[in-house]
């Protein structure tokens, strides 16, 4: 008996092993789409496991890791996209997922746990940044002319209409080279949102979504590749989430927002933005609304919620109580750590409210 | 089974013992060749579970575009309107671009490695040419990004741009940013380099010494010796080093979609960002929520299905053709 | 050829004809000629290995540059940190790697292994032309649609990720690769060697396993590391299949951490101690696979030499 005959043996064993419990789980495929979602069994060493957006990714590490230390529960939250994390939570491979952008009535119907509640995190924001050496001083921009950007419509650094809201800097006639995300993105919806809310072209043409049809620009993979592409190429205006821009100590510029102000992104802007956007919204909300264009005089324009989705129903009294004491944390303790790594945190009136909401998850009861 | 203490060559006394053991080892033979032909099957069983589910996934955007998925540039998620010319494009030209760089260096290497180098040098360059292979592709997208990239745009595409005739021709055109079907062409060349040497160099090294030796009392130079008789031997070989290439090449998605642009259109210019059907279902699939979009990200997914079969296609026939004049 | 005279006295051969020196003069320019043509090819091989090595140079370069600060102890013994704390490793990452190489080893290379001798061993027939056609059209696959597919299936139905998923969209990710290269390396084995065990007694079968296999084996080696150096550094189909893990976890039923995730959500994030955590996650990785190809070979090695006769 030779090694490799032994070794072909075993492996053919081990194989057949394998394949068995493949063979089970494959005839369940499709008894497997049943009413409920598959309860839980305990997933040893995990007790939650959540997946969704990249844009909250380090902050929720973050939590899961204080939350750790302190009440000693594992959480584990993979970024895998907000499609991926709706996808993952229709089907019940996830207790919880994160999304950048609200789930539509659509994607809601196709749970299979029941209703989902959405409840805003963090708040995120995205810039405009820009390569352009020669300007010391954040530009200003209005909504209509980035999206005339965006558009193709402007081309050159020294239109008239760039050059009359800031007098003074130094533009000259070069090219603007637009840079675009090259993927599906939440970032790019809540761009894309805010343009569809200040230019009716923009609305016309592109519209709102995570993935859109770009008339003009790169492409840039990730945050991280458009920054890392504007920092390259002068003449880049690009759009990155807020700590992209800080991280990499880019060039930042002030958007006019709906009260006429021209506003630097940062933490009490965005943060502004939410109360003020909060203010108008009546009890009942899903909170699936949007922020961008907040009025408020220091409101920032261009800001978002990121959501955690639950099932307002948990089936599994355990990890349902598990989930709801770390969103209760995350949203009275949490919420301090947010500022360190850029992420803005929810105003807190909207706080307050939000654990009124978790107070109405069933734990326990079956829908 | 004591297969170590039976002897190879048994003495007459064992006559009724061979007997038993031919018999024996035809049950081992028939076990042997079940189950060869059972793993051998294991491919098109996979194989054919995907093509389903793909198919099965692609058939909504299928059946609303038609044909026009295949020749439009209309790609507008937010509108459910998809065409994925400029990707079929995109992958066609970035794999050709990725071969016709990477096999010539390819061979050159194994040839370098199985018939010049010395034995002490042999292993080691061998090892760091296969390593090429372990290192992730988000890594080699990153060092594409702030390594490659800037070196193409400065020194290279200015340098392609300036030669004499071919320089202003359609494959040199166009403003040199950076993000190109070259970019990605080239990275995509140091991914499937390792593939096709390590084969070539495994499948030279294997090829008897009577061969050489032949060549070598006829008169040949080494490098004679190495083209006509060496290199054809090990031809099947090498053509399969570089269809394992060629699979890589095809269906690479984070590198390439870091260097490539992504924008959805189609261009002669190799300077010219553009897009690939791999790299598009990669970034879009994470984030996809529409019922249309996601199948129409799966019909790309089928489409390249199909471009693979052709190109094997084409691939087997080549091999065919020359192993039949080989023959005659 | 021109006849030769009665051999002088003198030794030395007839004066040779004019033509016979033309002709020698014709063989002299074009000997010189492939000599030079001989010299050049020895140098553009030379030239080639040299260009292909110079991508991996630059590339290591870069990440030791990069990330090298990052290595240390804590490197191989914590799981991550937040962004922000300082610290933390990639030790559950690196063991979860470990754990997908093997599972997809051990679904990949038996099936890899064994289509490739019934390949070689049954060359010509239908079957056999259609299985290693499929195999190429397996390989050129992007790594994405096989997470999905793993996904569909071992996924879905089981109601949660898990390693062995990922294992086995890996170990189906190298059998084309593994198929491949044992096949062709079988297949150069002369056929002498067949018959000579054939001819000793030995059965079929044991002359396929016994002595072509190992014959063969160090070429098949080759393939098996270059498959496993492939599938170590995958991501996507990662994604769908084990998601990814911050704790430790070694079972092949639940979500385990992988070197290729970790080093992708580092690279993306907009924290520099990140990147360099990503940067030193890919030596490692790369370290990993180098670890293993040597010890395959130390394993394998064998005590006659090389292939050949």
């Amino acid at each position: 008996m030779t090694r490799s005959t032994l070794f072909t043996l075993a492996a053919a064993g081990l194989m057949s092993v394998v394949a068995c419990s493949g063979s089970d789980t494959k005839g369940a495929t499709d008894s497997a789409a049943a009413s409920t979602p598959p309860s839980a069994a305990s997933r040893g060493g995990v007790d939650l496991t959540g997946a969704g957006a990249t844009f909250p990714y380090p902050i929720y590490s973050k939590w899961i890791s204080d939350y750790n230390a302190k009440a000693g529960i594992k959480i584990n939250y993979q970024a895998i996209g907000s499609g991926g994390g709706i996808r993952q939570l229709q089907e019940g491979t996830v207790d919880f997922g994160a999304s950048d952008a609200p789930m539509t009535d659509e994607e809601m119907a196709k749970a299979k746990g029941g209703p989902i509640l959405h409840i805003p995190t963090v708040l995120g924001a995205v810039v405009l940044t820009y390569n352009l050496p020669d300007v010391t001083q954040p530009l200003n921009l209005s909504g209509e002319i980035i999206a005339d950007i965006f558009l193709g419509k402007i081309t050159k650094w020294n239109d008239s209409r760039i050059v009359s809201l800031n007098a003074g800097a130094k533009l000259s006639a070069r090219d603007i080279i637009v840079v675009h995300r090259s993927e599906g993105s939440g970032t790019t919806y809540i761009f894309s949102e805010y343009l569809t809310a200040v230019s009716p072209a923009w609305a016309a043409g592109p519209g709102k979504g995570k993935e859109l049809k770009w008339p003009v620009g790169l492409g840039g993979r990730g945050n991280d590749g458009v920054s890392g592409q504007v920092k390259q190429t002068p003449g880049t205006l690009g759009y990155v989430e807020l700590a992209y821009a800080n991280q990499n100590k880019l060039a930042v510029a002030k958007v006019r927002n709906a009260a006429g102000q021209f506003i630097a992104p940062a933490i009490a802007s965005i943060t502004a933005a939410a109360a003020g956007a909060v203010e108008k919204l009546p009890a009942t909300t899903d909170y699936r609304v949007s922020i961008v264009n907040a009025p408020g005089a220091d409101a920032y324009p261009i800001s978002s919620f990121t959501w955690l989705l639950v099932y307002q129903h948990q089936a599994n009294a355990a990890k349902g109580k598990k989930l709801v004491d770390f969103m209760k944390w995350a949203l009275t303790e949490g919420e301090g750590s947010a500022a360190a790594l850029d992420y803005a945190p929810l105003p807190a009136s909207l706080g307050a409210q939000l654990l009124d909401r978790l107070a109405s998850i069933q734990v326990g009861t079956a829908s | 089974m004591s297969e170590a203490a039976r002897p190879l060559v048994t003495t007459r006394q064992d006559d009724t013992g061979i007997a038993a053991r031919i018999e024996g080892s035809a049950i081992g033979d028939s076990v042997y060749r079940w189950m060869t032909t059972a793993f051998a099957l294991c491919v098109p069983v996979i194989l054919i579970l995907i093509a389903i589910g793909v198919g099965e996934a692609a058939w909504p955007a299928f059946k609303t575009f038609g044909l026009g998925f295949l020749t439009s540039s209309d790609w507008d998620p937010p509108h459910n309107v998809f065409g994925a010319a400029p990707a079929i494009y995109g992958t066609i030209v970035s794999s050709i671009v990725a071969l016709v760089i990477a096999t010539p260096l390819a061979l050159g290497v194994a040839i370098f490695l199985s018939e010049f180098a010395p034995p002490w040098l042999r292993q080691p360059v061998a090892f760091l040419v296969d390593l090429l292979a372990a290192i992730p592709s988000v890594v080699y997208g990153l060092w594409g990004i702030f390594v490659l990239q800037p070196f193409l745009r400065d020194r290279v595409m200015p340098f392609l741009a300036g030669l004499p005739v071919v320089g202003k021709s359609a494959l040199f055109e166009g403003p040199a940013y950076g993000p190109s079907m070259l970019g990605a062409g080239l990275i995509l060349a140091i991914m499937v380099l390792p593939f096709i040497s390590a084969v070539s160099r495994e499948v030279l090294m294997a090829v008897p010494r009577s061969q050489r030796e032949a060549a070598l009392a006829l008169g040949a130079t080494k490098w004679e010796m190495i083209a006509d008789a060496v290199v054809p031997y090990a031809r099947s070989g090498i053509i399969g080093g570089i269809i394992l290439g060629l699979g890589r090449a095809l269906g690479e998605t984070m590198a390439v979609t870091m260097l490539i642009g992504n924008v959805h259109q189609i261009s002669a210019s190799l300077f010219a960002p553009g897009y690939t059907m791999a790299s598009l279902i990669a970034n879009e699939f994470a984030e996809a929520t529409g019922d249309l979009h996601l199948s129409a990200l799966m019909a790309v997914g089928a489409v390249l299905f199909v471009l693979t079969l052709i190109v094997n296609g084409i691939a087997r026939w080549l091999v065919w053709r020359v192993s039949r004049e080989a023959r005659s | 050829m021109a006849t030769m005279a009665p051999a002088k006295p003198s030794g030395r051969g007839p004066r040779p004809s004019g033509v016979q020196r033309a002709a020698a003069e014709r063989t002299r320019t074009t000997l010189g000629r492939r000599r030079v043509v001989n010299v050049v090819m020895i140098a553009v091989t030379l030239v080639a290995a040299v260009v292909a090595t110079l991508p991996l140079v630059f590339i290591l370069w870069h990440l030791v540059q990069a990330g090298a600060s990052s290595i240390n102890l804590a490197f191989f013994t914590q799981i991550p940190k937040p962004p922000g704390e300082a610290g933390g490793g990639m030790a559950n990452a690196i063991v979860g790697t470990l754990v997908l190489i093997g599972a997809a080893s051990a679904f990949g290379l038996p099936i890899g292994i064994g289509a490739g001798l019934y390949l070689a061993e049954n060359r010509g027939t239908m079957l056999a032309n259609t299985v290693r056609f499929l195999s190429d059209v397996l390989n050129g696959l992007p790594s994405i649609v096989m997470g999905i597919f793993a996904w569909q299936f071992l996924v879905k139905p089981m109601g949660k990720f898990t390693a062995l998923a990922g294992g086995i969209a890996l170990g189906a990710m190298m059998i084309p690769l593994v198929t491949r290269t044992t096949e062709e390396m079988i297949s150069i084995v002369p056929v002498s060697l067949r018959e000579a065990a054939l001819a000793l007694g030995y059965s079929r079968w044991r002359t396929s396993l016994v002595v072509i296999l190992r014959t063969a084996l160090p070429g098949i080696v080759t393939g098996a590391l270059v498959a496993v150096s492939r599938i170590a550094g995958e991501t996507a189909p990662l994604l769908f299949t084990v998601l990814g893990n911050q704790f430790w976890s070694l079972s092949l039923r639940e979500p385990i951490a992988a070197l290729p995730l970790q080093i992708f959500n580092f690279a993306i994030s907009p924290y520099d101690a990140q990147h360099s955590l990503a940067w030193a996650g890919a030596l490692v990785l790369i370290g990993i696979v180098l670890i293993i190809s040597l010890a395959a070979r130390f394993a394998t090695r064998s005590r006659f030499g090389h292939g050949g006769d």
